[in-house]
């Protein structure tokens, strides 16, 4: 197993991935399309928030600058989609190529940041708050302020209406309420999250780097369909702690397994074998089980036999 | 209360496989009027009620509801004034969220979607005694999710949502021939229920001649994407199915079967 400031680590960390997941939560599940900005938009964040900081500005400016940035990328792979009509993964793909360049240019066409001398929001309350695991409570009242907004946030009317987009776009038009707007708010929503967890990343660990992005979009999915699967999904809020912890769990299964011997260097091709497992697992578990989302009524699948058997017999 | 003035819609325009789906059609439609729409496959019925809510565009002519101009309308704004109710259940509820949080994006359809609740005490109190009219139960079933209802039930619920903003126009495409004999009579008697309480304009596609003569209060018979029959008043009255079938050499089996 681990040590125990391994342990602590891990979960540190992983209330950093946490913020991540719950942004790919919204453009995976809400608005129901896999979204490949994420590994660019998580640079920019982390760019963004190291350049600040390495300037000598506010970490926690550095951290809303990151969060403009992400939504920014969002705002501009919705657009491709929507008014040039690009497939949802190639408008990401396209957006996260670009952003390549971008991030490179916001710092400063270096491909790395040390943040060693640099004030960040983990030494700020460090200094006030001196302790073994005043890093992991300022990371439990990020990620608690960031479910608990979200949570209103997704029973207000907008948040309805964004919703509603992942589940039926033809129902949302008919009521009135352009999906394509739905679509680039609900974009720059997930990338702004995925940039604030960039840009707290780069505080965190104290660097940045232009490479540390790839994969990060199987990450983030990794830890919604884990989080789901193995916490449940009967409420809503239920389902965001969900999706936070399995971001943690993952963090900890990753920390496990290098402990274990595994080289640093099969990161990775490991990560890429959790998702396989964990979506080929979703699948059974929409047979299985009553948990688990329900399939799009045809539009992406059927749902399980069982499954809608089950669902005559209750509709009735 | 709908103008329609000389529409014409072409598919694959220019190609092999160019279709005149809609061609120099135009209907006036008083308020209160319900119009039931009878014709085979490929008449065009659907296509017609695409083109005024907005689905796709027309190639020519012009759309007014109540004076507006429709014509250039992205359907998301049409909608604020057109209720409409798929033939397929499953295309008018948001499945996974709960029968109250649709009803709620229904009734909400020309509000502002802000950061206001989601669901106000009152509107949830009026989902409540409304719902119960439906006679179906679903008053007490207001917190799950609308993948659980059947498709009778979902369709009830779609089209207790197309009217509950009060559209001046209510579009009806085929909604009951996917559900069963029982759920289909149980939605057409809603539907005249709704129509009349509230006098709704009401523009509706049946595949079943009887229905289209017994329900509403004029009748048009469309072919080849043209109005072939307009009737009303005495002359429909005293219309059957089988003058309709002897007039207009109608050789659908489906649209004889009840």
């Amino acid at each position: 197993m681990i040590t125990f400031a391994a342990f602590i680590g891990s979960v540190e960390l992983g209330m950093v991935y946490a913020i991540l997941a719950l942004g790919v939560f919204l453009s995976f599940r809400t608005l129901n399309t896999p979204d490949l900005t994420v590994d660019g938009s998580i640079v920019t964040g982390a760019a963004a928030s190291a350049m600040i900081c390495s300037l000598g500005g506010n970490p926690v400016l550095a951290l809303a600058v990151s969060f403009v940035f992400g939504a920014m990328a969002g705002i501009i792979t919705a657009l491709l989609n929507t008014k040039l009509k690009i497939q949802p993964l190639l408008a990401g793909i396209l957006v996260m190529l670009g952003a390549y360049s971008i991030n490179l240019r916001i710092m400063g066409n270096k491909s790395n940041i040390a943040l060693t001398k640099s004030d960040t929001i983990y030494k700020m309350t460090k200094e006030i708050f001196p302790g073994t695991y005043t890093s992991l409570v300022l990371g439990i009242l990020i990620v608690a302020a960031v479910i608990t907004l979200l949570f209103f946030f997704l029973k207000t009317r907008l948040g309805f209406a964004l919703r509603a987009t992942g589940d039926n776009e033809d129902m949302v038009r008919a009521s009135g309420i352009s999906s394509d707007q739905m679509k680039v708010f609900g974009l720059s929503l997930s990338n702004g999250l995925v940039g604030l967890a960039g840009g707290l990343l780069a505080q965190y660990q104290s660097y940045a780097d232009i490479g540390m992005g790839v994969g990060m979009v199987v990450i983030g999915l990794a830890s919604v369909i884990v989080g789901e699967a193995i916490f449940g999904t009967r409420s809503l809020i239920r389902r965001l702690i969900a999706v936070a912890l399995g971001a943690i769990l993952y963090r900890l299964a990753i920390a496990v397994a290098l402990a274990a011997g595994m080289p640093a260097n099969d990161l990775k091709l490991v990560s890429a074998l959790i998702v396989t497992v964990a979506l080929a697992l979703g699948v059974m578990g929409e047979n299985f089980s009553f948990t688990g989302k329900n399939s799009k009524n045809g539009k992406t699948g059927k749902p399980g036999k069982i499954r809608s058997r089950i669902q005559q017999k209750v509709g009735e | 209360m709908l103008k329609i003035d000389g529409i014409t819609k072409t598919f694959g325009k220019g190609t092999i496989n160019e279709k005149i789906a809609i061609n120099d059609l135009s209907l006036d439609m008083d308020r209160g009027e319900f119009i039931t729409i009878i014709g085979n496959n490929g008449a065009g019925k659907s296509t017609l009620m695409n083109c005024i809510s907005g689905v796709f565009p027309v190639d020519s002519g012009t759309i007014l509801l109540d004076g507006e101009d429709l014509t250039r309308q992205p359907e998301y704004k049409r909608a604020r004034h057109i209720g409409r109710v798929f033939q397929d259940p499953l295309k008018g509820t948001a499945f996974d969220m709960t029968i109250e949080e649709n009803l709620s994006i229904a009734i909400c359809k020309n509000r502002f979607h802000g950061l206001q609740p989601g669901i106000s005490r009152k509107d949830r109190e009026y989902f409540r005694e409304r719902l119960a009219l439906l006679e179906m139960g679903l008053e007490n079933r207001m917190n799950q999710k609308a993948k659980l209802l059947s498709g009778g039930q979902r369709q009830a619920l779609t089209l207790f949502m197309s009217i509950i903003s009060e559209p001046k126009l209510l579009l009806l495409d085929e909604h009951t021939a996917a559900l069963d004999p029982a759920a289909a009579r149980k939605v057409l008697e809603l539907t005249n229920l709704f129509t009349r309480e509230k006098n709704l304009t009401t523009l509706m596609i049946t595949h079943n001649m009887k229905a289209a003569l017994e329900n509403g209060t004029r009748t048009i018979l469309m072919r080849d994407g043209q109005i072939l029959m307009d009737v009303r008043g005495e002359e429909r009255k005293n219309m059957t199915v089988e003058t309709l079938i002897a007039k207009f050499e109608i050789d659908n089996d489906r649209m004889l079967l009840d």
